[in-house]
C-alpha cells in the first residue's frame, strides 16, 4: 500500500514537472538560433522571478506569432492622487496603457509606472524608467497566492482543531500534520525557548513554519509561483520575528546588549554598539537566507531546464532532464529545510530574549 | 543590493505583513490553541495512565511480597506449634509413666503391708484357736483324768509328747 502511494506521488511529480517544462518549451520551440534561445531563456527566467499583475499560468506564441497568455487578471490598486482600482487585463501584459481618472499607467517588469497616453517610458541615468508608482497595493500574483495559502492553512488547521472534539486522535489530514506540530513544539520551541515560556511563541512559530513550507512547495509547482523569493515577503516575516524578539525581551536580554555582565567596563562600551547591531543582523540574515535560497533554487532549476533547448540533442537534453529532476527533488527538501531554519532561528532569538539570568557567566 | 532595493515592492510587503499577522491571530484562536491543548491533555492522559499502571504494578509487587511474608510466618508458626505439641506429648507420656510407676510402687507397698497385717492377724487367730483348742483339750483331759487317774497321767504324757512333737 505504501509503495503504491509513493509510486503515485512520484508519477504525479513527474507529470507536474513535465508540464513545467512544457510551459517553457511551447514558448521557445519557435525560436531559431542558439544565441537567441540563450538570451530568451535568460529573459524568461528573470521574468519568472518577478511578480506580475495577473495570475498567468503560462504563455505561448500562437501560429500568427502573437503571444497568448493563459491565466486570469487580478485587481490593480494604486494610490496616486487618490485611490485607483482597475483590472490588470487593461495593462495587457506590459503592452497596454490603462487610462484611469485622466492618468495613464503601464506596467514594466512587474512594476507600475505613470506615463503619457502613448505609454513611453523615460529612462534615467541608470537605465531605470521614471515615474514609478510607489504606493502600489495591487493584488498581484504573489499577493493573491498569499491570500490563497493563508486561507488554505486556516481551513486545514481549523479542520484539524475541530477533529479533536471527536476524540483524542485527529482524523484526516490532521493525523499527518500532528507529528509536525509536535516536532515544532518538542524539538524547536521547547529546547530553544524553555519549557516555561515557549507557549506564547507557539502560534507564531507554527504559522511561520507552515506558511513558508507550503508557499515554498507551491513555488515548485508549474504554476510559476514564487512568493518567498521576494525580498518584501521575507522582510515582512523577519520584521515580525524582530518585533516579537524586541517586545518580549526581558531585562536580562537588554543587559547583555547595553551593559554586558562579566567584562571590564571599557569592553562594555565597545560591545554595546556591536551587540545592538547584532539584534538587527539576526533578522536581516533570516530575510536574506530565505530569499537567497529560494531565488537560487529557482534560477538554477530553470537554467538547467533551459539547457534542454540549447542542447537540442537527445544526449544533452536527457542529461539535463535528469539533472533537473534530481534538482527538483533537492528543492523539495530545501522547501522544508528553509521553513525549518527560519522557524528554528526565530525560536533561538526568542529564547535569547527571554533567557533568565545565569550566575555562571 | 541596488537591484534588491529596486525590486522591493511595498505593496507586497504591506499585504504580506497584514495577512501574516491576521493569519497568526486567527490561527491562534481557531487552530493552534485547540490543537496544542488537545495534544497536551492527551499526553497528560497517557502519562497519567502510565503512572497509574506503574503504581498498580508496584502495589501488586508489594502485595505479593506481603503475601509471601505472611505465608512464611504461617509456616514458621506451624512448625513452632508442631514442635511444641511434640514436646508436650513427650512430656505427658513421661509424666504418665512416672505417675504410673509411683502408683504401682505405692500399691505394691500397700499390698505388702496388707499381707503383713493379714498374716499377723491370721497368726494371732491361730494362736487364739490353738489356745482355745488347748483349753478344750485340757477340759476333756481334765474330764478324763477325773475318771481315771492312770489314764489322766497317760493323757498328760501323750499330750505332752504331742505338744513336743508339735
Amino acid at each position: 500500500m505504501r509503495k503504491n502511494i509513493l509510486g503515485r506521488l512520484l508519477t504525479l511529480f513527474v507529470l507536474l514537472f513535465s508540464f513545467q517544462m512544457g510551459a517553457v518549451e511551447v514558448q521557445y520551440s519557435e525560436e531559431k538560433g542558439a544565441t537567441d534561445v540563450k538570451s530568451e531563456i535568460k529573459e524568461y527566467i528573470s521574468h519568472h522571478l518577478l511578480d506580475s499583475y495577473d495570475f498567468g499560468l503560462y504563455s505561448y506564441t500562437n501560429d500568427e506569432g502573437n503571444h497568448e497568455y493563459v491565466g486570469f487578471p487580478l485587481p490593480v490598486i494604486i494610490w496616486d492622487d487618490g485611490l485607483k482600482v482597475f483590472s490588470s487585463s487593461r495593462l495587457k501584459h506590459d503592452e497596454g496603457v490603462a487610462e484611469v481618472g485622466g492618468n495613464f499607467y503601464r506596467s514594466y517588469h512587474g512594476k507600475i509606472y505613470k506615463t503619457d497616453a502613448a505609454g513611453t517610458l523615460k529612462m534615467d541615468a541608470d537605465n531605470h524608467p521614471e515615474g514609478r508608482v510607489h504606493l502600489d497595493f495591487s493584488i498581484t500574483k504573489n499577493v493573491f497566492t498569499i491570500f490563497v495559502v493563508s486561507l488554505l492553512i486556516l481551513l486545514v488547521f481549523n479542520r484539524m482543531a475541530r477533529s479533536y472534539k471527536k476524540g483524542a486522535i485527529p482524523t484526516g489530514i490532521g493525523r499527518g500534520l500532528e507529528p509536525i506540530v509536535q516536532y515544532i513544539r518538542d524539538d524547536i520551541a521547547i529546547p530553544n525557548i524553555g519549557v516555561k515560556k515557549y507557549k506564547k511563541y507557539m502560534p507564531y512559530l507554527l504559522t511561520v513554519f507552515f506558511f513558508i513550507w507550503i508557499i515554498n512547495l507551491l513555488g515548485l509547482t508549474p504554476m510559476g509561483i514564487n512568493v518567498t523569493n521576494n525580498i518584501a515577503v521575507t522582510l515582512a516575516l523577519a520584521l515580525i520575528t524582530f518585533l516579537i524578539t524586541t517586545f518580549t525581551a526581558n531585562k536580562n536580554y537588554w543587559a547583555h546588549i547595553f551593559w554586558m555582565p562579566g567584562v571590564p567596563p571599557l569592553m562594555r562600551i565597545v560591545l554595546a554598539p556591536i551587540e545592538l547591531l547584532g539584534t538587527l543582523i539576526k533578522p536581516f540574515s533570516l530575510m536574506i537566507r530565505l530569499y537567497a535560497n529560494i531565488t537560487a533554487g529557482h534560477i538554477v532549476l530553470m537554467s538547467i531546464i533551459g539547457l534542454m533547448f540549447i542542447f537540442k540533442n537527445w544526449l544533452g537534453s536527457s542529461l539535463s532532464f535528469f539533472l533537473a529532476f534530481a534538482l527538483s527533488l533537492l528543492e523539495l527538501l530545501v522547501a522544508a529545510l528553509q521553513a525549518y531554519i527560519f522557524t528554528m532561528l526565530s525560536a533561538l532569538y526568542f529564547g535569547s530574549a527571554v533567557e533568565e539570568h545565569h550566575e555562571d557567566h | 543590493m541596488e537591484k534588491l532595493i529596486n525590486e522591493f515592492s511595498f505593496g507586497l510587503f504591506f499585504w504580506q505583513l497584514l495577512m501574516f499577522v491576521l493569519l497568526v491571530i486567527l490561527l491562534r484562536k481557531f487552530a493552534w490553541k485547540p490543537i496544542l491543548n488537545a495534544i497536551e491533555s492527551r499526553e497528560e492522559g497517557i502519562k497519567g495512565a502510565l503512572d497509574a499502571a506503574e503504581k498498580a504494578k508496584l502495589e501488586m509487587a508489594n502485595l505479593q511480597a506481603s503475601n509471601e511474608k505472611l505465608l512464611q510466618e504461617a509456616r514458621l508458626e506451624r512448625e513452632a506449634m508442631m514442635k511444641e505439641a511434640r514436646e508436650i506429648k513427650a512430656k505427658m507420656i513421661a509424666e504418665a509413666k512416672d505417675e504410673a510407676k509411683s502408683e504401682a510402687d505405692k500399691m505394691i507397698t500397700n499390698a505388702q503391708a496388707a499381707i503383713q497385717s493379714e498374716k499377723k492377724a491370721a497368726v494371732a487367730e491361730l494362736k487364739n484357736t490353738v489356745a482355745e483348742l488347748s483349753v478344750e483339750i485340757a477340759e476333756k483331759v481334765v474330764k478324763g483324768e477325773l475318771s481315771d487317774k492312770t489314764k489322766q497321767l497317760q493323757l498328760v504324757d501323750s499330750m505332752l509328747n504331742d505338744a513336743k512333737l508339735n
